[in-house]
């Protein structure tokens, strides 16, 4: 669990904007550490609230039921960069009352909660920094257009401590871009609307606050403790206010930095116990700002760099987990080939140049798909459990996902799920079937609205899995083709005719006889024509050696065979001469049989020629030119017969 | 030698040469499969150019909502407002097989796309392909020849052409059903099977499901069939490979919604009618010959022959008269224009405006078939020795594709299975003559080595049967076909070892060898064998260039190399990609035809006219409104309800079919339906051009002004990089149009409509002129708008 935590504070890390960077810096997490749900209120309440809440500040100024807790500092800084806001509230809460004090409550108006995306706590007492748990409450005899958030001290303060407390909040959709529609050329104004004192059920005695702009002001509420330096507008400072101080102010300025909003993304994670994560994300992108007027000229925006369109995007960065492979990137029509990847052992970085610029108003939708190792992301828990700690949020940067529903896909087979969020989502399960499943993937959907990059933290999925269950699917597909064969030669040695006597099976039985008797006629002239070569050989041997003993005693042998081979051949002829099937072949076998037998008396006629002239020890061209002719006719017959065989071998 | 050892070998030899032909036909499908990937390879897994598309489309829409509601698809999304009848004017075929396809992989749990099914469908489809012509050839020659046929149509560039991954149209399972409706045809001639016939008509049928071309089929197969007759080949085998195919094929083919009683109605089908007639009267004649006697078969013949030619001659008489009334002559215009070549170019300009409906080059049939075109007459001739009805059947499919291909691009595509049956057929005959010959001296060699005796013994053989050609020539004729098989098995074997001949096979085979010698010299044959070698490989190397780099590109993604590497234009997809995210859902784009089915299927948005040319004043309308100036074109367009107009422009970057050059199209069609738009307003001496000469009406005209528009701001000068000069008309501005996207390289450029001027003044006049103003609208339409 130990290094869970560790990247959890990396994560940290990476995500908090630069200004805040040094005060996670010595952040470690206490047990209990969570986020806090946010509570979307949309009642509707607006800016007419402002008017109410100014009422209300007076008629509550004396009444406020904790009053013995006092802000003795607030420093309040707004980071405008993105279309993200992020207020970091440097609190220094001082305890006047007499009593023990564990909790300090935080209030927010209802107009900035709706837009409330994350809120965190930081406390550090010396070297230790805590994340403290921040919740929703809703307290009794307090104002109630105002939300409050109730922070849990680690330790009771007593009478006459100070405690510092760090409170990150993260509104989204708080840029109203202002003008709605722009053109092409000109550059985004947004407004940007805030109280200027620190809204707090306490007394505030001294704060500040101050907004940290992108670019040009346009204009800002005008107020004698206001300055503007480079980008920076500071309000303040300002003392002794009490409770619930209200007091509006607007900062309209330019902000052409790319207002990115996934309408909605999904991302499933696949887990593969083969070695693999697969993570697929889909992005339906839209531009939050200013929309579009005019249309969009391809001439101003590539040949006049002035009117290039400001308040456009073109590029998104994707910051992926180390060692990704098989990146692509691709939407419902095929690949998108404006894309860079760069990698080294820390990260992969995908730089995505959606198909056109995102105007203000334009909308896109893309997929992302990478494969990661799985030994980075999966490890053994305890109880022989497996445990999958991936980031949840979008590895865009600063990209707001107003919907954004993870899917994690276990392997099949897996047990007793488990998920652990450091926010509460929406949890769901499903099951998805894929690549050869008998049963289904168990899916666990975790849905939540509203996600910035603080939300890029690990979550664990707890699962029990069987290695077994890895080789089903291979041992399913082995059978498969296994029995396939099986099959086949079932099907191959059956005799499946439904009718036993019908004339054409009975036919088909008959020719199966015939051919098997042809092939036994072969066989039997093969023999025949081994017994030739043999005696040809016992020839050649006469002339090398001049043994006519053994050339007698070869012929007899033949002589034997040849009677043996014509007593077997009889039955299988007069078979086939009953045989009506037989009557295409029998015309050639019967041909076969008269040509063997005249080559068989040539044969004979020649062995003896030879023997005899060997007998009479006639030289060697003598009995040449005696047997010539006979071996003329004996070589032609020979491949006759040859070819007769050959013929009738394939029927 | 021992008689076990011939007797196993023999046997073993069959077996051995059964499992590896089997091998190789596997290792054909996957050469037929692999080489058609280097689209995917080299650009990515993707639907290509325009009609697969739209077959992509639909297979989306039958994956997604099943069959019957695909029978009953009124698509609205195209030719608005008339919509398209989808199921019923759709070849179903290709269709069907991928969604089938992609519905048993997923039954599986096989997560395959509709997307990926139909991208690899073609591939797929030419490995079944080559099989399927493995089988057509060895029921016209042999195993050998069809093996070498299967490895030749495995790859050749014509038919790779439409069949690379990706390229999911028609044709690409239309080949595999034709090739395997012929063999079934053979098939069933050799055996004289019900079975095959039977068969021969489903694939028949599956035929007409994927392709119009289903038509060459049914006019072939009676062609051969009277030749048959006309040669006096007339047996029962012919009639049962005819008579149900006519019969049961005719009432299948009526099953497709897109054919129907077309069937039976239109001219194409007649041929196989009249020879169903014929074959039936020679059925009936050659019965009665049978059974009447010599003298009362004479008699019986001229009384016959008096009261048939009188009948005939009536019948004949109306058909044609039905026949004529019809504009037409009851033939589709596709029809038309392959009998007469000169049909569409006179008539139809929107058939004659499709790239490949026009006659091919030779260079082209250099690259589509290559050295097969030097193969097809040896292999005419070895079908000719001897002349059996399958190899007839060969030459005439062969002679009649050759006239198709003459006279369409496109049907290059019927000729390539015959060229390769030819070539295969060509080829394993050489081979098997040369390795025979060769084979015969290296035994003869073996054998002198030996003994002196049977050397002289070889000798006096070869000198006896010297006469090769004619001894070979009277041997086969008098053989039965399974002998010639049988001798093509052997030669198979030969031809796939040939390496191995020379050595390690010599002592197998020695037991039988010289069966037929043919006495060519073994230089020779070795040189010819190396050089047919070498013709093959030549060939291959072809078809991998050709598959590799011509056929290959996607279309709708163009890349080109410069000196700092490979760039993408991937414009059309921007476009589309836009038109997706950014436009209404109902909102309806005008552009010419050519990108309807790309824009209804990546974009998904509504559009008038579409790649399926099936109403032509509607094109004509829509080429009118492009070639009329910007009110009138305005006019046009929003009477159609049109919100965006789409221009494709290469004149940036050079690329070359775009709408300028296609604008001579639209203004022949638009012209040809409304006549107000005459082809000689936009010619200059006789030539179409947008530069300083240009005449007025082609500088006003919308296509100019929407291709042009701000142009002359990239460089200064407005230098078209297609045309390669300067345009006409530099600097003006729209009026009735806005510009609302241009893609990168602007190859595409999307207008909007801009909505109607306000043309109330004063508040007096207001009711007056509100509704006089409509009415003059209206009124204004009818002059000028061809729409109402």
């Amino acid at each position: 669990m130990i290094c869970f935590r560790l990247q959890q504070i990396f994560s940290y890390h990476e995500r908090e904007r630069e200004g805040f960077r040094a005060f996670a810096v010595s952040l470690s997490i206490d047990s209990n550490s969570t986020f806090t749900p946010i509570d979307h209120r949309s009642d509707g309440m607006d800016r007419r609230l402002q008017f109410a809440f100014v009422l209300l500040c007076l008629g509550l100024l004396s009444s406020t039921a904790r009053s013995d807790l006092v802000v003795s500092k607030a420093e309040r800084l707004v980071d405008l960069n993105s279309h993200i806001v992020r207020v970091l509230s440097k609190l220094k809460v001082e305890n006047e009352g007499p009593d023990d004090v564990s909790e300090v409550l935080l209030a927010l108006p209802d107009a900035q909660a709706k837009n409330l995306a994350a809120i965190r706590t930081f406390y550090s007492d010396g070297k230790l920094g805590f994340v403290l748990p921040t919740e929703p409450i809703e307290p009794k005899g307090m104002p109630s257009d105002v939300t409050y958030y109730s922070i849990a001290l680690p330790k009771k303060l007593g009478k006459g401590k100070t405690v510092s407390l760090d409170v990150l909040s993260i509104f989204t959709r708080s840029l109203k871009p202002f003008p709605e529609e722009i053109t092409q050329a000109e550059s985004q104004l947004v407004v940007y609307t805030d109280n200027m004192y620190y809204t707090s059920p306490y007394p505030v005695k001294y704060q500040s606050l101050v907004f940290r702009l992108p670019g040009r002001v346009e204009s800002y509420t005008k107020y004698p403790k206001v300055e503007l330096v480079k980008s920076e507008l500071r309000y303040g400072p300002f003392e002794m206010q009490p409770a619930f101080s209200y007091s509006p102010v607007v900062v309209h300025f330019e902000n052409n930095n790319p207002f990115a909003v996934a309408n909605e993304l999904v991302r499933e994670i696949e887990i593969s116990h083969w070695g693999n994560v697969r993570v697929t994300e889909q992005y339906t992108i839209s531009h939050g700002g200013a929309s579009l007027k005019n249309g969009f000229s391809r001439i101003e925006y590539q040949a006049r760099p002035y009117m290039r369109g400001a308040s456009s995007f073109r590029v998104l960065i994707a910051k992926l987990p180390a060692r990704a492979h098989s990146v692509y990137y691709r939407d419902e029509i095929g690949n998108i080939s404006t894309s860079h990847l760069w990698g080294d052992s820390q990260r992969t970085q995908l730089e995505i140049e959606p198909r056109f610029p995102i105007f203000g108003g334009w909308k896109t939708t893309f997929t992302i798909g990478y494969s990661l190792p799985l030994h980075d992301f999966l490890f053994e828990a305890d109880g022989g459990k497996r445990v999958l700690n991936m980031t949840f949020g979008c590895p865009l940067d600063e990209v707001l996902v107003e919907k954004h529903i993870v899917k994690v896909v276990l392997p099949e087979g897996s047990k007793d799920i488990t998920v652990a969020t450091l926010f509460p989502t929406k949890q769901s399960e499903d099951v998805k079937y894929s690549h050869l499943d008998i049963l289904g993937r168990p899916v666990v959907v975790l849905e939540k609205d509203n996600v910035v990059p603080e939300h890029n933290l690990y979550f664990q999925v707890y699962y029990k899995f069987n290695n077994i269950s890895l080789l089903s699917e291979p041992m399913m597909l082995i059978v498969g083709i296994f029995l396939l064969f099986v099959a086949c030669i079932v099907y191959m040695h059956t005799d499946l005719a439904i009718s036993k006597t019908s004339s054409s099976y009975l036919e088909k039985l008959q020719w199966e006889e015939v051919q098997a008797t042809v092939q036994h006629i072969k066989n039997i002239f093969d023999q025949y024509l081994a017994a030739h070569d043999k005696l040809e050989s016992s020839l050649r041997d006469l002339s090398r050696s001049g043994d006519v003993q053994s050339c007698k005693a070869a012929r007899k042998a033949a002589d034997a065979q040849f009677k043996e081979l014509a007593k077997e051949l009889k039955p299988l002829l007069t078979f086939l001469q009953s045989c009506s099937q037989a009557s295409s072949i029998l015309p050639k076998i019967e041909e076969l049989v008269t040509k063997e037998k005249e080559m068989q008396e040539k044969e004979m006629a020649k062995h003896t020629t030879v023997v005899d002239c060997f007998e009479k020890k006639l030289g060697g061209k003598d009995i040449e030119s005696r047997i010539a002719s006979q071996q003329q006719k004996l070589t032609s017959l020979k491949q006759e017969v040859e070819s007769l065989l050959d013929s009738i071998s394939e029927i | 030698m021992a008689t076990s050892k011939v007797e196993g070998s023999s046997s073993l030899r069959h077996a051995f040469g059964g499992v590896l032909s089997v091998f190789i036909l596997l290792l054909i499908g996957v050469v037929a499969f692999s080489i058609r990937l280097f689209s995917v390879i080299k650009y990515e897994s993707v639907i290509h150019e325009f009609d697969p598309y739209f077959n992509y489309r639909v297979t989306q829409f039958l994956s997604k909502n099943g069959i019957y509601d695909f029978w009953n698809w009124f698509d609205d999304r195209t030719w608005y407002p008339l919509g398209r009848v989808i199921g019923g004017t759709v070849y179903p075929g290709l269709t069907l097989t991928a969604g089938t396809m992609w519905k048993l992989a997923n039954s599986l749990n096989i997560p395959l796309s509709v997307e990926t099914v139909c991208v690899f469908t073609a591939p797929i489809f030419s490995a079944f392909a080559a099989w399927a012509t493995y089988l057509l050839t060895k029921e016209v020659k042999g195993p050998g020849a069809g093996i070498t046929a299967a490895a030749i149509l495995a790859m050749v560039p014509s038919y790779i052409s439409r069949s690379v991954a990706g390229s999911y149209d028609n044709e690409a399972v239309a080949i595999f059903a034709l090739i395997f409706t012929f063999y079934l045809y053979i098939k069933t001639l050799n055996t004289g099977s019900l079975f095959y016939a039977t068969l021969n008509s489903l694939a028949y049928f599956y035929m007409v499901c994927s392709w119009g071309g289903y038509t060459f089929i049914i006019n072939l197969i009676p062609m051969h069939v009277l030749l048959c007759i006309v040669t006096g080949r007339y047996s029962s085998r012919l009639y049962i490979a005819y008579a149900p195919l006519v019969v049961l094929g005719t009432l299948l083919a009526a099953l497709v919604p897109v054919v129907g009683f077309n069937a039976v109605m239109t001219s194409e089908h007649f041929g196989s009618f009249l020879v169903f007639i014929i074959i039936h009267v020679v059925a009936l004649v050659y019965y009665i010959k049978g059974i009447l006697t010599p003298r009362l078969f004479k008699v019986a013949t001229t009384l016959v022959l008096t009261v048939g030619i009188a009948v005939c001659a009536v019948v004949v008489a109306i058909l044609v008269a039905l026949v004529a009334s019809s504009p037409t002559k009851g033939w589709s215009g596709r029809s038309l224009s392959l009998l007469d070549p000169t049909y569409a170019s006179k008539y139809i300009p929107i058939i004659a405006s499709v790239s490949e409906h026009q006659p091919p080059t030779w260079p082209s049939y250099f690259m589509d078939i290559n050295v097969l075109a030097f193969l097809v007459p040896a292999g005419i001739v070895a079908c000719f020795l001897p002349l059996s009805d399958a190899s007839s059947f060969a030459v005439l499919y062969l002679v009649t594709s050759v006239y198709f291909s003459g006279v369409m691009v496109r049907l290059m595509l019927v000729l390539a299975p015959a060229a390769c049956i030819m070539s295969g057929i060509a080829l394993s005959e050489a081979f098997g003559v040369l390795t025979r010959s060769m084979k015969f001296h290296i035994t003869k060699y073996f054998e002198c080595s030996h003994t002196e005796a049977p050397a002289k013994l070889g000798e006096s053989t070869s000198t006896e049967s010297s006469a090769p050609l004619e001894n070979m020539t009277k041997s086969d004729t008098t053989e039965k076909p399974e002998v010639a098989r049988k001798e093509k098995v052997a030669r198979r074997k030969q031809k796939k070892e040939k390496e191995l001949t020379e050595n390690a096979h010599v002592k197998p085979v020695s037991a039988k060898k010289e069966k037929r010698p043919l006495v060519l010299p073994l230089e020779a044959s070795i040189v010819s064998v190396f050089l047919l070698i070498v013709l093959g490989g030549l060939y291959v190397l072809h078809c991998v260039w050709a598959a590799a780099e011509a056929y290959s590109a996607p279309s709708i993604v163009l890349t080109s190399h410069s000196h700092d590497g490979l760039h993408v234009f991937d414009d059309f997809r921007e476009a589309y990609a836009w038109l997706r995210h950014n436009t209404e859902v109902d909102d309806k784009v005008a552009s010419w035809w050519d990108y309807g089915y790309q824009t209804t299927a990546m974009a998904n948005r509504t559009v008038i006219v579409d790649n399926n040319t099936w109403n032509n004043t509607h094109i004509a309308t829509v080429g009118t409104a492009m070639s009329s100036p910007e009110k009138a074109a305005w006019e046009i367009f929003n009477s159609l309800d049109v919100k965006y107009v789409l221009v494709v422009f290469g004149g940036l970057v050079g690329y070359p079919s775009d709408d300028i050059n296609k604008f001579l199209w639209m203004v022949r069609i638009g012209g040809g339906v409304f006549p107000h738009i005459k082809e000689a307003d936009y010619l200059k001496d006789g030539q179409y051009r947008v530069d300083a000469q240009a005449t007025h009406t082609m500088l006003n005209c919308l296509m100019y002004k929407l291709s042009y528009y701000r142009f002359v701001e990239t460089d200064g000068k407005g230098f078209d990089r297609v045309r390669r000069y300067e345009i006409g008309k530099k600097h003006f501005k729209l009026t009735h149009f806005e510009e609302v996207f241009t893609t990168h390289h602007w190859m595409v450029r999307i207008y909007k409509l801009k909505p109607q001027k306000n043309r109330i003044r004063g508040k007096s006049r207001k009711s007056k002129l509100g509704s006089k103003s409509t009415s003059s609208k209206s009124g204004g339409m009818t002059h000028k708008n061809p729409w109402n």
